[in-house]
């Protein structure tokens, strides 16, 4: 039987009150209790599966760009469902938005790093998604996936989509390929360069690399003291800390600076434009992976639909040819094309043995105490 | 209901609207922050219900807080400084102009239909390395290599008076448009110098203004963190990057209401001891 509307449901209840089956007064009273319940259900319309929008939140710039023109687009196309995006500068204020949100407000993210996805569950904010919706995951690295059901206790809130790197982009016309494979992460605490350093007002990336500059593991630093010490070494000699990607591009292409940590993806997209940026992964550099996380009370039907889309192969390569981060997918059982290989950290194992991601328990344990140490020694203290 | 009854009512009924924006949309909000800063803030982020001094001894006992509060008092007021040089000039210009005057407080307006975030971001493009200030100075042989200008205190500084400058000038304008002219005249009438009519009759008349403009730079410059993000270098942060810092970054929202409270009660001290000397007529004057 087909599903009757709303607009269906009022213009018969009108037409037995003109008809006479109805008494003004009952008419009216209907009217009323329709208009009462559309007004108690209105804030959680998103559980309802009947949805017309899904909102979607990512980071700016050509990432936006990218899945706007390669997935919402024909993915409203498609399903009739229009994707309504918003940017954010970092997951730390992404989170306090949704913190401030009612539920259902904000839908799907486009989060970094499985810490991330710890924060996000540990707060209760995740959901549980119905995997075979979304057979398009069967495409994805196996050890992407695990690493969210490990923190989730089995199921998912989230599928991978990406993954990428934190690694040194610096000029080269003063900067050579030599010298920087020699100096690695110091070459951030390099007194050559001061005023021409930069970097990301992150906590933890501004940890890790001071824990590379002092010699420590990044997953586990025990000389805390030294790490504060080199962070505040970068500190005088930066110019600026960056804040988002747009303005990471610009220091660089506009020779600001000349050498900064960066995101490999848009580290490549200035490459393509014709900057003569370098990049360089040191050992033990900093390798995240981005996943699609579904918040808590988002339509789920709708979400999983765009998530599986999102997945499907073509989709997928489309996208991160666009925004230059290699896709989850899985080199082994999809052909990725010709661009991707050569995108920076670009794994064609599909192991991803050779990154090193951020090791949740330890970040998110310390989140609270570095967060705050930083904002303090980022102001001279 | 007689009369009287009806004409004490009639100020409330048309009050109502606006007395009901102000509860909702700024004392409520305002019941909740201070409300917010009692509570705590656990490990995972998740806040804890409760009454708690915690922050509140953090925030009055710690130093850190209290230089860059201090800092932040320091930069609002060299801004203001230069805001009341630089729009006093601008002001008397304008108001003493016969003719264009539209158009000059039309041009004065100008910058408030681009965004404040754009206007602040244009600098950039001025003083940076390849900004048009350098590729004169190079192209014209002056300097060999590039300056660096960005990224310090002083183009905060410049920043908040570029934003700012309009407000100072309004209010000026406003009080020095109110001066009857032909009192500089009877000044001169009676022996007075040009300049001290100006000094002895007009700038004692239009100080009002000043005060008025002064209050308004000072209260925005102080409670701008948009600047400093943009246009500081790593230290350079104002007390409402802090604010900003404890709710986005480190999810810290009764911290942050607690440091929001504080620079809140800084600056009502402030407009306290403006309102007692200068009044607050002034500044409405100024603002219609």
């Amino acid at each position: 039987m087909k599903k009757m509307d709303n607009t269906t449901r009022y213009e018969r209840l009108r037409e037995r009150y003109m008809n006479g089956d109805l008494d003004r007064r009952t008419f009216l009273g209907l009217l009323g209790a329709a208009g009462a319940a559309y007004g108690v259900v209105t804030p959680y319309r998103a559980f309802a599966q009947d949805v017309s929008q899904v909102r979607f939140d990512g980071w700016g710039g050509v990432v936006s760009e990218a899945f706007r023109q390669y997935a919402f687009d024909p993915y409203t196309a498609e399903t009739g469902i229009e994707v309504v995006d918003g940017t954010f500068g970092g997951g730390d204020e992404y989170l306090s938005r949704v913190k401030a949100s009612q539920t259902g407000e904000y839908n799907i993210a486009h989060l970094s790093g499985v810490f991330d996805y710890a924060r996000y569950d540990n707060l209760g904010l995740s959901s549980e998604l119905n995997e075979d919706n979304i057979p398009n995951l069967q495409y994805v690295i196996p050890k992407l996936v695990d690493v969210f059901r490990k923190v989730s206790g089995g199921t998912l809130s989230c599928v991978p989509y990406d993954y990428g790197t934190t690694g040194l982009a610096y000029n080269r016309a003063h900067i050579s390929d030599e010298e920087m494979q020699e100096k690695g992460a110091k070459i951030l605490i390099d007194e050559a360069y001061k005023g021409k350093i930069a970097g990301w007002s992150d906590w933890r990336t501004r940890i890790w690399f001071a824990s590379l500059q002092t010699g420590q593991d990044p997953n586990a630093a025990e000389d805390m003291d030294a790490v504060w010490d080199a962070i505040r070494a970068h500190r005088d000699l930066s110019l600026k800390y960056w804040t988002s990607g747009a303005e990471l591009m610009s220091l660089l292409a506009e020779e600001e600076i000349y050498v900064t940590e960066g995101w490999s993806g848009r580290i490549y997209a200035l490459q393509e434009q014709g900057h003569d940026i370098g990049y360089y992964d040191p050992p033990n550099g900093y390798g995240w992976q981005e996943c699609l996380f579904v918040l808590k009370g988002s339509p789920m039907e709708a979400a999983e639909e765009l998530l599986n889309f999102m997945l499907a192969p073509e989709t997928s390569i489309a996208v991160a040819e666009g925004q230059n981060y290699p896709p989850a997918l899985d080199p082994n059982k999809v052909e990725l094309g010709e661009k991707i290989p050569t995108l920076p950290a670009f794994d064609p194992t599909g192991t991803l043995d050779g990154l090193t991601f951020a090791d949740p328990e330890y970040w998110n344990s310390h989140e609270a105490d570095w967060s705050k140490t930083f904002g303090r020694v980022q102001k001279g203290y | 209901m007689s009369v009287e009854a009806r004409e004490a009512r009639q100020p409330w009924i048309l009050l109502s609207p606006a007395l009901t924006a102000v509860t909702l949309l700024l004392l409520v909000p305002l019941c909740f922050i201070v409300i917010y800063s009692f509570w705590l803030r656990t490990a995972t982020g998740a806040d804890q219900a409760g009454f708690y001094l915690d922050n509140w001894a953090e925030a009055l006992s710690d130093r850190f807080y209290r230089d860059i509060l201090l800092n932040t008092l320091k930069i609002a007021t060299i801004t203001t400084a230069i805001c009341a040089l630089m729009g006093y000039p601008s002001a008397y210009f304008i108001a003493r102009s016969r003719g264009n005057k539209a158009m000059l407080l039309l041009l004065l307006m100008l910058p408030f239909w681009i965004s404040y975030i754009i206007r602040t971001m244009s600098w950039i493009n001025i003083l940076g390395v390849s900004g048009a200030l350098n590729g004169v100075l190079t192209w014209t042989g002056i300097v060999d290599e590039p300056i660096q200008m960005l990224y310090n205190e002083a183009t905060v500084i410049l920043g908040l008076v570029h934003f700012l400058l309009p407000f100072m000038i309004l209010n000026i304008f406003v009080s020095l448009d109110g001066i009857d002219v032909t009192l500089e005249d009877a000044a001169n009438s009676l022996g007075a110098t040009k300049w001290q009519a100006f000094l002895q009759v007009t700038l004692p008349l239009s100080l009002p203004g000043l005060a008025a403009g002064g209050l308004l730079c000072f209260v925005l410059g102080a409670g701008t963190y948009i600047t400093p993000l943009v246009l500081g270098g790593p230290t350079d942060a104002m007390f409402a990057n802090l604010v900003f810092e404890a709710i986005i970054t480190q999810l810290n929202w009764p911290l942050g209401s607690a440091l929001s409270l504080m620079l809140l009660a800084v600056l009502a001290v402030l407009v306290g001891i403006y309102n007692r000397y200068l009044g607050m007529a002034q500044l409405m004057k100024g603002l219609g």
